[in-house]
């Protein structure tokens, strides 16, 4: 069996074992650890109940994020802290803990130390509290009983009484509020003594994995049989700029994305839009190579890189090879890719002309589900005339697909809403959507079609009418 | 008001049956189950499972020592199929092995042949063909026929009605420990202990009293463990029988939606009828439903649909049929509201386009027909203490309706692309369970002698706080501190012969027992403090505070002291008790009766908006006014109240089962089966506790709480259809639930024809006007 020395602190013990990489860390800590507080509900990442905490050092400050043990490899733990229900308790209540119960924000029990881990770390990332925000930390969980409400009020009763909070010692001043325990304050030294196992190199017909989070979904046991090789090792995760290219590392996470200043320049409704995408968790975990060779049609990062042109740098450990995105996908979940090559970066040029950026999702659940069709638009505009547009289209084909004749079809045209009609007819004809789970084809062809709408009229307000789209 | 099983929530110390530390030489089982929805099973290969790594025994039929048999009502469904199997993810093996990944290994190895058969997974397709449950049901009052024809307005259409998963979080599972003697020891995530005994006796050819069931507390249930934990814990028992060792089986989330019953989907036809007054004069209904593959409690849950046909309103003519459907689906079983939400979904729908086709808002239709005090339910029962006007008046009052129409209508004026709905939603929930045999429990009290309680009840804990409100009974007949009062597990073996916790009655029935054993140890501790103050006035005598007063003066006689006494005094400590419903009876054979101790009220005012862009909507608001009866512990009943709202907007809206011609389930895991996640709880949720409201059948004159409150997600549909028709007036609203984004997309810009209706042969535009 594959296996690999790991040091890592789980809550307050530092473990060194040799473990295979592959193991699902809920399993790990459930199974030989008989941790049992955290729950496994759905081992796909979906519901929050085996959220734990994952805590590395970057640049001398210790971080933390919370990650679905679920579908998380334990390779990927080496060095840091894993900390579990078990890991926050104290013999009396913590605050939050105690409003939770004082507002009986639990019933059965089973989500609940998913939920107390996942406001935990919100509480642990902060400087500034406000509801919203705490309560976007734990969407990703889902409880059958409660309805939400409780939980909500019990979280706005902890942020009332922490609001005057100065923040500036994070550890001390959590474990003073009664929200973390004592041994955090040594976890950082500790974390920086461990002596971290030397990693031997995978040979080159192991499986890169990145956060996991679409792989442990798919086949967890295979891969517990497979050599591995973990990606997050190779510190691919950086968002650079240079020559107006963005050029980001495949192990950059969504969540690393969504936070990133200089996307969020570039794109200033990019928060929004990857809200729209997975649950923090597993936007802490999910990474951006990930989502590109899962070759999902409906791939959400995908469609968005999709638009933006992005090319990609492929490896396979000695050469390098940079290809488009558009040519990546040859049929479904067919790649324009080696098995020993993996991508190390994707970039793209930031438009030099004035632009527009818009993404669009819909899906059965608005929050935190795969889309029924999801949809990008780059357009660049000179005064009221389209340049060039770039629309790509998830769900519509067996890829995640350009719409090459749609967007052919925008360049150099008034943007008025008999240009959009005509590129509506023109998008119509080159899908070919399928019914599935997600929804008939017939829907997905109109969906697709609104989505396209919502694009223009969300990005040009004054040139298209709300009253024209009726 | 704090819970101590909530405490231990919160801390993840709570204990489930997968978070038990196993005896050593626990093996693991794996269920290999169908993988078609209908064959004829030819051959059974096990060879290569046998010779897997770590396995001990793959089990089939054969191997069943006792009858292959748990249908529970109705003796249909095997433990382990052999000749036939009628379902994707119906048992044919069992590996048992020495570790889960060696048993899923092994099972992959199972080979097996079918000749394959017709598949129906249709309900109204399966009774063509002559496949049913139980035969067509028929309850009925007055004459419809005659009815309608004084009716000025009748309209008939056809109502779809989907499924839900229960998506309980904690899945089914079970640990069978061999006893000495041949018998079994089970721990089991089950609502329904004693049915789980039975089987298992039955199974393994044992006597009851050879099987001890145990049950802690469940991760949430919903209905999905009172007939269906039992398969899995028989199967656990048959493997700890046959090799002697613990066998533990959890299934996995993909197992579990696979292999387990939803909520019954029906397919209904209606014709209902109204005066010029819009007084509803006729009704008439036919249910067909989708039981799956066995009759699990589909007849029981049929029964309940019957009972709430008319819902909240009075009806003077009334012919319902319902038929139980058997199709290739896995068994559908109950689910909170236990065919109850299906019934009012069906008139509310009837209703809804009664008002449309009339042209006038569907409140007054609502409003003008609501139950009165002796009012004639159709099934014989006579109404009484009915608060139906006195929460809707509430409701429309509190939360200012009249203000919050304009509202919406100005709102709907302003946006072209964004519309709002509001709906009211009325509901009438019958209290018992139907089968009055069911109506009993006991309780068996101990009071240790250092002054420490321990309860035993029938009632199972799944998160619906049973276990905190009896505490709270026993802690004030006792006037004691609740610290001192643990509840012990459901256990078999301390309360013997019981009725599953359901029906929203294990606080009723199981408080009512409580109730009579603690006051037996209140009358033995009354006597024994008159001794001890050697004053023959024992009826004076109170606890109140942990103390013992006499004429209500300090005796300086502590509950301690009191209880150390009578056990020096050689007096018992220990009560047994046993309650039964008063007053209840039905009679099948002429679907007549007084089936409920009593029914539960309410009325909610939904408001939803609907992005006519995307075809998406939001539920911004839901507000209820309840009938909680006098609440035991009004915060537990509050988070019943939310948490069943927030579960009946998500079978109305989002919560899709969607299953293949093949009769395999394609929303399959939680990735393509979507519940209501935080954002999809309306932000504004408000539960008002309507005022004097008394019951003589609850513990301290509370009502249940359980199911009740799921049906005010019903009027998410409507509130979301208003919305719709505020964009799209002409519409006509295809009344299938749930409303997806993809249906609210297809209403708001398809065509007609699209819309309608596929199956069928009702026009679903019919309307008579006579002049």
């Amino acid at each position: 069996m594959n296996t690999k020395n790991l040091s890592f602190i789980l809550n307050d013990v530092e473990i060194n074992t040799k473990v295979n990489p592959s193991l699902p860390l809920l399993d790990y800590i459930r199974k030989e650890k008989h941790l049992t507080g955290t729950k496994e509900v759905c081992k796909e990442g979906d519901c929050g109940a085996c959220a734990v905490l994952f805590g590395e050092v970057i640049d001398d400050e210790l971080k933390y994020k919370t990650i679905t043990s679920c579908i998380y490899p334990i390779g990927n733990c080496n060095g840091k802290h894993i900390v579990t229900i078990e890991g926050i308790n104290k013999q009396e209540l913590l605050l939050h803990q105690k409003a939770f119960v004082d507002e009986n924000a639990s019933q059965c029990g089973f989500c609940t130390p998913g939920f107390i881990m996942s406001f935990t770390c919100y509480l642990l990332n902060n400087q500034h509290f406000n509801l919203d925000d705490a309560i976007n930390s734990i969407a990703g969980n889902i409880c059958r009983c409660t309805g939400y409400h409780s939980i909500e009020r019990a979280m706005k009763t902890v942020l009332d009484q922490l609001k005057t909070d100065g923040q500036i010692d994070k550890i001390n001043n959590l474990i003073d509020r009664n929200i973390i325990p004592e041994y955090f304050k040594e976890i950082k030294k500790g974390l920086i003594n461990l002596s971290l196992p030397k990693q031997t190199i995978p040979d080159k017909s192991a499986i890169f994995i990145g956060g996991g989070s679409d792989l442990f979904v798919q086949k967890p046991e295979d891969l517990l049989e497979e050599e591995v090789y973990l990606i997050t090792e190779r510190k691919l995760n950086y968002i650079r700029e240079s020559n107006s290219i963005i050029k980001i590392g495949s192990g950059t996470t969504f969540e690393e994305i969504k936070q990133s200043e200089l996307l969020n320049k570039y794109f200033p409704t990019i928060k929004k839009d990857i809200d729209l995408i997975a649950s923090l968790p597993v936007r802490n975990a999910a990474t951006v190579g990930g989502n590109l060779s899962n070759a999902s049609p409906i791939g959400d990062i995908t469609i968005i890189l999709l638009a933006l042109n992005a090319d990609l740098t492929l490896s396979d450990g000695e050469k390098e090879r940079n290809l488009p995105l558009r040519e990546f996908y040859l049929d479904y979940k067919e790649l324009n890719k080696q098995k020993i090559e993996f991508i190390k970066e994707v970039s793209f040029h930031i438009p030099q002309k004035k632009f527009y950026f818009s993404f669009e999702k819909v899906s059965k659940r608005t929050y935190l589900d795969i889309a029924s069709v999801n949809s990008a638009m780059l357009i660049e505009v000179d005064d009221n005339k389209i340049i060039s547009a770039s629309i790509s289209a998830g769900g519509v084909a067996p890829i995640p697909k350009l719409l090459d004749k749609t967007n052919d079809f925008l360049n150099e045209k008034e943007i008025s809403i008999d240009t959009i009609d005509e590129a509506l007819q023109i998008a119509r004809s080159e899908i070919s959507p399928i019914s599935d789970v997600r929804g008939s084809a017939d829907y997905k062809r109109l969906l697709l079609n609104q989505l396209i709408k919502s694009h223009f009229l969300k990005l040009f307000p004054h040139k298209i009418f709300e009253s024209q789209l009726i | 008001m704090k819970s101590s099983d909530t405490i231990k929530h919160v801390k993840g110390e709570s204990i489930f049956v997968d978070d038990m530390i196993v005896p050593e030489g626990t093996l693991y089982a794996a269920v290999f189950d169908s993988p078609v929805a209908h064959g004829k099973i030819l051959n059974i290969d096990i060879t290569a499972a046998e010779k897997s790594e770590g396995v001990i025994k793959v089990l089939t039929a054969k191997d069943i020592p006792g009858e292959n048999q748990i249908g529970n009502i109705i003796e249909d469904e095997p433990l382990l199929s052999e000749k036939v199997v009628e379902y994707i993810g119906e048992p044919i093996a069992v590996v048992i092995a020495e570790s889960p990944m060696n048993a899923k290994k092994a099972r992959n190895k199972i080979k097996i042949e079918f000749e394959e058969l017709t598949i129906i997974t249709d309900p109204r397709e399966a009774f063509k063909a002559g496949r049913v449950i139980a035969p067509p049901r028929v309850f009925a009052m007055g004459d419809t026929g005659k009815a309608f024809k004084d009716c000025k307005y009748v309209i008939e259409d056809k109502v779809e009605i989907g499924g839900q998963e229960h998506l309980y979080l904690e899945t089914q599972g079970s640990l069978a420990i061999p006893t000495e003697g041949k018998g079994i020891r089970l721990f089991s995530s089950t609502q329904s202990p004693t049915a789980v005994q039975k089987t298992t006796a039955k199974v393994l050819n044992l006597k009851m009293h050879q099987v001890e069931v145990d049950v802690l507390r469940l991760g949430g249930a919903f209905g999905g463990k009172e007939d269906q934990a039992t398969h899995w814990a028989v199967i656990a028992s048959h493997g700890a029988h046959i090799t002697q060792k613990p066998v533990k089986i959890i299934l996995n989330r993909h197992d579990d939606l696979r292999m387990t019953g939803k909520r019954h989907p029906y397919s209904v036809d209606y014709k209902i009828g109204l005066s010029d007054n819009y007084k509803i004069l006729a009704y008439e209904v036919t249910y067909y439903q989708n039981a799956g593959a066995c009759a699990d409690l589909s007849t029981a849950i049929l029964e309940r649909t019957f009972f709430h046909t008319t819902n909240s309103y009075y009806i003077p003519n009334v012919r319902a049929m319902g038929i139980s459907c058997k199709t290739n689906l896995p068994p559908n079983t109950a689910f909170r509201g236990f065919g109850g939400p299906q019934a009012m979904f069906v008139i509310e729908s009837a209703i809804h386009k009664a008002a449309d086709e009339i042209g006038i808002k569907t409140y007054q239709i609502q409003k003008n027909n609501l139950l009165k005090e002796n009012d004639m339910f159709y099934y014989g029962q006579k109404a009484d203490r009915v608060n139906a006007v006195k929460c809707w008046n509430k409701a429309e009052e509190l939360y200012n309706y009249s203000k919050k129409e304009k509202e919406v209508e100005e709102f709907n004026k302003k946006h072209l692309l964004k519309k709002k709905g509001i709906s009211f939603m009325p509901i009438c929930f019958g209290i018992s369970f139907t089968n009055t045999m069911l109506n009993q429990a006991s309780a068996l009290v101990h009071i240790y002698s250092d002054g420490s309680v321990s309860v035993n009840t029938a009632a199972v804990e799944m998160g619906q706080g049973v276990n905190e409100k009896m505490i709270n009974i026993a802690a004030k007949v006792f006037s004691i501190n609740k610290n001192r009062i643990k509840v012990e597990s459901t256990n078999t073996t301390r309360v013997a012969n019981t009725s599953a916790t359901a029906a929203s009655s294990g606080a009723d029935l199981n408080g009512n027992a409580l109730l009579i054993a603690c006051n037996n140890l209140v009358d033995r501790l009354r006597r024994n403090a008159a001794d001890i103050l050697n004053i023959n006035d024992e009826l004076n005598i109170e606890f109140v505070d942990e103390l013992v007063l006499h004429k209500k003066e300090k005796t300086g006689i502590t509950w301690e002291e009191l209880i150390n006494s009578a056990y020096v005094n050689r007096i018992s400590l220990s009560s047994q008790a046993f309650y039964a419903t008063p007053q209840i009876h039905f009679d099948r054979t002429i679907n007549q009766g007084h089936p409920f101790a009593y029914h539960v009220y309410g009325t909610a005012i939904t408001i939803a908006v609907v992005d006519c862009l995307r075809g998406t909507y939001e539920i911004e608001s839901v507000e209820a006014v309840h009938d909680f009866g006098k609440s035991i512990n009004p915060l537990i009943d509050l988070g019943q109240a939310e948490g069943g709202i927030v579960q009946g907007i998500g079978w109305m809206t989002i919560e899709e089962l969607v299953q293949d011609e093949k009769g395999a389930l394609k929303s399959n895991s939680l990735s393509t089966y979507k519940v209501p996640d935080i954002y999809s709880a309306p932000k504004n949720l408000k539960v008002h506790f309507l005022e004097d409201s008394e019951n003589p059948f609850g513990p301290f004159k509370s009502k249940a709480i359980g199911e009740p409150p799921l049906m005010y997600g019903i009027g998410s549909f409507f509130a979301i259809a208003n919305a719709i028709k505020a964009f799209k007036p002409d519409v006509k609203i295809k009344y299938s639930s749930p409303i997806t984004h993809e249906k609210t997309l297809m209403h708001l810009y398809q065509e007609e024809e699209h819309t309608k209706i596929k199956t069928g042969e009702i026009e679903s535009n019919l309307i008579t006007e006579k002049t």
